[in-house]
Formats: C-alpha cells, structure tokens, sequence
C-alpha cells in the first residue's frame, strides 16, 4: 500500500504534535501527584488548573464547571446516574433519543431495568432532527432529566440545542448533552444554550484518549460514579490523569483558535465530497441532515452493496472509513441511528461514513472521488440485489 | 482480522457472475442480515456440475465464503457437492472470524438450495437434501 488517507475523524483523531510535547513534560520530569504538597505535586497542580481554564474557556464556561473523567463514555454515565440518583425523590423519568450513542442509551436502558427509572426515546426525522413538540409533549411531572447529544457522531445531525435548553429551563427539568462530537468541531457555548451538564472527549479533537470531562452547572446536583479521595472538588476521585489532562487542555486550546475559519474549510471540503458521491454514483443517499450537520461529516448509504466490503475495499486503496453496517458492529442489526431515520436494513448496512479532519486536504478528497465509484461498481456487479434491478430496468 | 486467503478471495472472487441458461439457481439470506448468496450451476447428464457462478451481497467474508465453495463444487459431482460441509468452507480459508462462521453456513446453504432447484425441476432425490428447506434459509441463517 502506498498511500494512506485517514478519513475516520469521528472514530478518533492523531495528536497533535504541540499536545504531545506538552503532554511528555508531564511524564518524564513533572510527574509530581497534584494532591502532593512539594514543587513535584505543585507543578502537576498548576498544569492541571492551566488545562481547566483552557478547556472552560473554549465553550464560555468557567474553570470550576469542568470536571476531568476518564472519557467521554464515563462522563455519560456520571451526568445521566449521576443525576437521576441524586434527584430521584423529583422524579423518576428521564428523556432522551433513538440516536443517542450507547454510553447515554445503555445508561437509560439500565436505570429503566435495574432501578425503577422511565424514559421516553424521542423518534427523529429522516435527516436525524428530534421534534421540539414531541419533546414538549414527553415532559411530565415526573421528568427529571432531558439527554440529547449535540451532534451525532454517525451521521452528524447537529440538534437544536439551544431550543431544547430553553425548553428544559422553562419546564425546570435539568438538560446534558453529549458534546463530544461537538467541541473543537462547532461553536460550543454554554451559557447560550442553556445546557447543565456537557460530555466532552480529548481524543476527538487531538488530544490523548482516556481523558474526557464533564461540565456541570453550579447548582447541578450529582452523586459521584467514582468513590474514593478528593480529588475534582470530591467528586471525582482517583488520582488525575495528568500527562491526558494536560494534553486534552492543549487540544482544546489549539481546536479553539481559528474555529471559524476551520469551519468553513471543513465544510467546503464536506460538501466537496458529498456533492461529489452523490453526482458520480447513481443509486446513492445522504445520511443526516444537509446543511444543520458537523462541518467533517460525509454519510452515504450505496444501495445494494454492503459497508463492510465496502470498508475493505477502500482499506486496500489506502483510505480508512467506517460504517453502519452490521458486520462492522460485531451485533446482527445495521446501526441503531441508521434504522432510526427509516431507512430499510438493506440501505443501512450499504452506509459509509467519512469524517475528515485537520490533516485533510482537498487532493484527498478528489482522490476518495476517484477511487469510490469503481469500486462500488466492482461490489454491485457482485450483488444479486443489483442484477435484480438492473433486471428490472430492461 | 482476516486470513490472506479470505482476502485474496474477496479481491479476486472466482466465479462471479450469472449463468442464463442455468440449470440449478438457489438463493439463500436476505438484506436484512446483511447478506444474501445466489449460485447458479449447469449440471451434466452424469450429474457433473460443469460451471459455477455466483452474486452476493455481503461482507468481505460472504463474498470469500462464496467464492471458494464455488472452487470446492466446480467440476464435481452433485453428491459430492451436498457433501461440503461449512467446516470444509472455514477450513479452506484458513479460518473465518467467529462472528464471521454465518457465512460459511450461508455458503453450505446455497449449494444445497441450488441443488435443490436442480433436483425439484429434474425430478431427482438426494438424500443430504432430506430435511433442507430453501424458504428457511431464505428466512434466516443466524
């Protein structure tokens, strides 16, 4: 293999090369504990601190609102068990969507099972968008925790999250959201959107995996997922991952700069692709919404055709994808969201999603442009359900 | 996660296409799973079966699966062909992934429906067909 393009920026992304130098300081020579009294653990101290200004700063919160996890799928399940445990004497009905990713939905599904908690699953529409209405009509006396994410990490549909904090403000239920598709990707900022916990990633956007953070509110009430020592104002313990903290800070900082511009970029070139599939190849959808989606989000279903060869196909020319189909899931059904937007199994299991990123370049795009219709052409002369329509159409 | 020979077989897939004038066809799967296998052969008056082809919608593990128990038939007899097993189909490949064994069954299964097809329009009897039932596994494989 000669060239290899990496398209797969939602799965996860490299670090950048300023967040690793600042990161291996923290490791080789100030690898002080940040709960030590001496200058070792003071220096770990500030580092951490320096992190949580940065990252507060970059969604218009402030540092004490943020709260270091080990990721992005524990801070779903800190806000969502975290909340419904703590204020279960409110009530106990919790509301979330069908297009949630499984850290949020397995968390309902297992207050729902194992400790008495309701929940409504909103449907969505066919570009993934929740209805505001249906989300009104879901409230109840008993409803104490709305959970919609920002954007979807599989089809990039960016929910209306301002309404729906205002909706959750005026019927003083609490609101989270899983933001960790959307920081260093989109404008994030709290206080305009009305959001009482936020999940966030560092790995989606440069940084190091196994660090993520929760936003929380003032005022939010939580039990803590991690017992132990005071570390995170006692409700995190466990000694700070700081070498992640402070690479998750930098990231932020570095995702931060510039966004508006890097927005724009990235959906030139998101259009660029999308627009560029759906004209090349025939027999070809769109996935999620057009306009209201991440600016690094392609997602096309090819009919008659399965992802997984699919993925391997492009894997042999270099390019790394993924999808949503079934056999790329290690479960039987096609992707959850997928289903969710009405599309039959068959459609589902043909998605392919490319998320590029920071590295990408438009030569890169035309070279996914180039080398995508053949070989989808390749893999439906292979496919009975194209012979079929081909049969039809003579 | 695949072997070499799974990928060789899903880059250069022996076999690929229709047969007219076939005189067996049988189809198994279905989209909804995420794959479907379709054979097509033509059998000799000694019960040979001379060419093999083959569609399927699928993984890369289908389209291999498929493509080698094409190979393992071609130029076989018809009771030689009910006797490969999905074992024999695995073992060929050099192994198939555990989530990955519905292929093989899927791969067994299209042999056996086209001979199936065969056998209902020739009027013959087979006894490894005793019990097959090619709705059912148009139905579901897992």
């Amino acid at each position: 293999m000669n060239r290899r393009i990496y398209m797969d920026y939602s799965a996860t992304t490299p670090m950048r090369e300023e967040v690793l130098e600042e990161m291996m300081e923290f490791m080789k020579t100030e690898y002080g504990n940040p709960s030590s009294i001496h200058s070792f653990g003071r220096e770990s101290k500030n580092a951490v601190d320096t992190a949580r200004d940065r990252i507060a700063k970059t969604m218009n919160a402030k540092p004490k609102e943020i709260y270091f996890t080990g990721g992005g799928s524990e801070s779903d399940n800190w806000a969502i068990k975290g909340y419904a445990f703590a204020n279960k004497d409110k009530g106990n009905h919790i509301i979330t969507t069908k297009v949630e990713h499984h850290a949020v939905l397995h968390t309902v599904e297992y207050l729902e099972k194992e400790h008495g908690f309701t929940a409504t699953y909103l449907d969505v529409d066919a570009d993934g968008l929740i209805d505001l209405e249906d989300l009104r009509n879901a409230i109840t006396d008993e409803t104490i925790l709305i959970t919609v994410m920002f954007a979807n990490n599989e089809i990039g549909t960016i929910q209306p999250i301002k309404e729906i904090g205002a909706i959750a403000k005026e019927k003083k239920v609490a609101f989270h959201t899983d933001g960790v598709q959307a920081l260093g990707n989109i404008k994030v900022d709290v206080e305009e959107l009305n959001v009482d916990m936020m999940s966030l990633s560092a790995h989606k956007l440069h940084g190091p995996k196994g660090i993520g953070a929760l936003y929380i509110r003032p005022g939010i009430r939580l039990h803590n997922l991690v017992h132990g020592g005071a570390q995170e104002r006692k409700k995190r313990a466990g000694t700070e991952n700081v070498p992640g903290i402070v690479g998750f800070g930098k990231a932020a900082e570095l995702a931060h700069e510039n966004l508006e511009e890097r927005i724009q970029e990235k959906t030139r070139l998101r259009d660029k692709m999308i627009d560029g599939i759906l004209d090349r190849i025939p027999h070809t959808l769109l996935n999620g919404h057009r306009t209201q989606r991440l600016p690094n989000n392609t997602n096309i279903s090819f009919r008659f055709i399965e992802g997984e060869s699919l993925l391997l196909s492009l894997d042999m020319v270099g390019i790394a994808a993924s999808s949503g189909s079934a056999c790329t899931s290690g479960s039987l059904d096609p992707s959850h969201v997928l289903l969710s937007l009405g599309l039959t199994h068959e459609v589902a299991h043909g998605s392919l999603r490319l998320t590029i990123g920071a590295y990408n370049t438009e030569e890169e795009v035309d070279y996914v442009l180039e080398q995508l219709p053949p070989i989808v052409e390749r893999l439906r002369q292979m496919s009975p359900l194209y012979e079929e329509i081909q049969g039809g159409n003579q | 996660m695949y072997t070499e020979i799974v990928m060789e077989h899903f880059t250069n897939p022996r076999n690929v296409g229709e047969i007219k004038d076939a005189d067996g066809v049988g189809q198994v799967g279905n989209p909804k799973c995420g794959d479907i296998m379709k054979m097509y052969f033509k059998i000799d008056e000694n019960e040979v079966i001379t060419d093999v082809k083959f569609k399927t919608f699928g993984c890369g593990s289908a389209i291999a699966s498929s493509s080698i128990a094409t190979e393992l038939i071609k130029g076989k007899t018809v009771k030689e062909a009910l006797n490969v097993s999905n074992k024999r189909v695995v073992e060929e490949l050099g192994g198939l992934p555990s989530v990955k064994i519905h292929c093989s069954v899927l791969a067994e299964q299209a042999i056996k429906s086209t001979i199936y097809d065969y056998a209902s329009k020739n009027n013959k009897h087979y006894e490894e067909l005793e019990g097959f039932d090619p709705e059912a596994a148009q139905e579901d494989h897992h």
